[in-house]
């Protein structure tokens, strides 16, 4: 786990589903089961990311990404292959 | 030269930072007009928070939830207008749903309820709406929809879509036929892809930016600043010899034969 875009990833996930304790933000935390993420919330949150971090996230990627943690796997594997 | 001031506008369709429609409210705002703003409403409010905050800035003299689906709510929008302006000059329709299922795949497994909600959100709203806005434009006016070329060629994946922006299209003219003796104009913008809540929705929208950028004239998307220069321009006096027309704001891509 890139504890840097973890932060980050963090960070943009408390803003966009407007939760205030950070402690519920693991990287087991489903998106949907856990934080309460919506379709709209997700599409959202996705497009919140790939502006943080200028990458794109077709459809089918963001449909298998359904934790903070993956997320932050595909996020760093993204950034590391463009650095 | 491009000046509103004075002039009471009506935006719909703004969900949030990346809504075409905000890039179009902030530019009348530059430009003078006074803005109302409606939102989405929702379940969980996160429009009317979001889309408050977001707009807090263009100090909006009306902010009302407007579900087009909704006639009491579309009532209750123009009533407030009425009450609160006593007329209307500018009416801004940014509106398109359709599920998400018809947005991908077969067009003709599309279902008889989800072509009919994609055409009621996205085409029938803007006749709705300008219904209840011609009494209230009694100085004239302007009306500017949304479209997207994808109601005039086929573009993968936009399907039902592209059939509600063709009726869309169609009513422009339509409309610009009744309202042109009220000195009221209709107008549409087809604006190229942009990323947004609603375009999302629709499958493969990264590789239509894409292939804009690879092949437009211009070798680039457009931005929703873009397009909202282009409607203060169709509701100012600049454009006033225009009307029942598609403007293309699109990197000139709509030109291109391959």
């Amino acid at each position: 786990m890139n504890q840097d875009v973890f932060e980050k990833v963090k960070k943009i996930v408390m803003e966009q589903l407007e939760i205030d304790d950070e402690g519920k933000i693991t990287p087991e935390a489903s998106f949907a089961n856990d934080l309460n993420a919506d379709s709209l919330d997700t599409v959202e949150l996705v497009m919140a990311l790939e502006e943080e971090f200028d990458i794109e996230i077709p459809d089918e990627v963001a449909e298998q990404i359904d934790t903070v943690g993956k997320a932050v796997d595909h996020i760093s594997d993204k950034v590391a292959a463009s650095a | 030269m491009l000046d509103l001031t004075g002039k009471k506008a009506l935006v719909t369709g703004i969900a949030n930072n990346r809504s075409i429609a905000w890039g179009i409210a902030q530019q009348l705002h530059q430009a003078g007009a006074e803005l109302g703003v409606t939102y989405l409403p929702d379940d969980k409010g996160r429009f009317e928070k979001k889309v408050g905050e977001l707009v807090e800035p263009l100090a909006p003299t009306v902010f009302l939830p407007c579900d087009v689906q909704n006639d009491q709510q579309v009532d209750e929008t123009f009533s407030a207008i009425a009450e609160k302006w006593g007329k209307l000059d500018i009416l801004i329709h940014c509106l398109a749903f359709a599920q998400k299922d018809d947005l991908s795949g077969d067009f003709s497994a599309t279902s008889r309820q989800g072509f009919n909600t994609a055409l009621d959100v996205s085409s029938y709203s803007l006749t709705r709406l300008a219904h209840s806005a011609k009494p209230l434009m009694t100085d004239g006016g302007a009306i500017v929809t949304l479209t997207y070329l994808g109601g005039v060629k086929v573009i993968p994946n936009y399907n039902v879509m592209g059939v509600a922006k063709a009726a869309l299209e169609c009513s422009v003219r339509y409309l610009a036929s009744e309202l042109g003796p009220h000195n009221i104009r209709v107008n549409a913008i087809s604006a190229g892809p942009i990323r947004t809540l609603a375009s999302s929705a629709v499958g493969g929208i990264l590789d239509m930016i894409h292939h804009v950028e690879a092949t437009a004239p211009l070798r680039r998307t457009v931005t929703q600043v873009e397009v909202g220069n282009t409607a203060a321009f169709l509701c100012s006096d600049l454009s006033s010899g225009i009307t029942g027309q598609v403007i293309y704001v699109d990197s000139g891509y709509e030109i291109m034969g391959m």
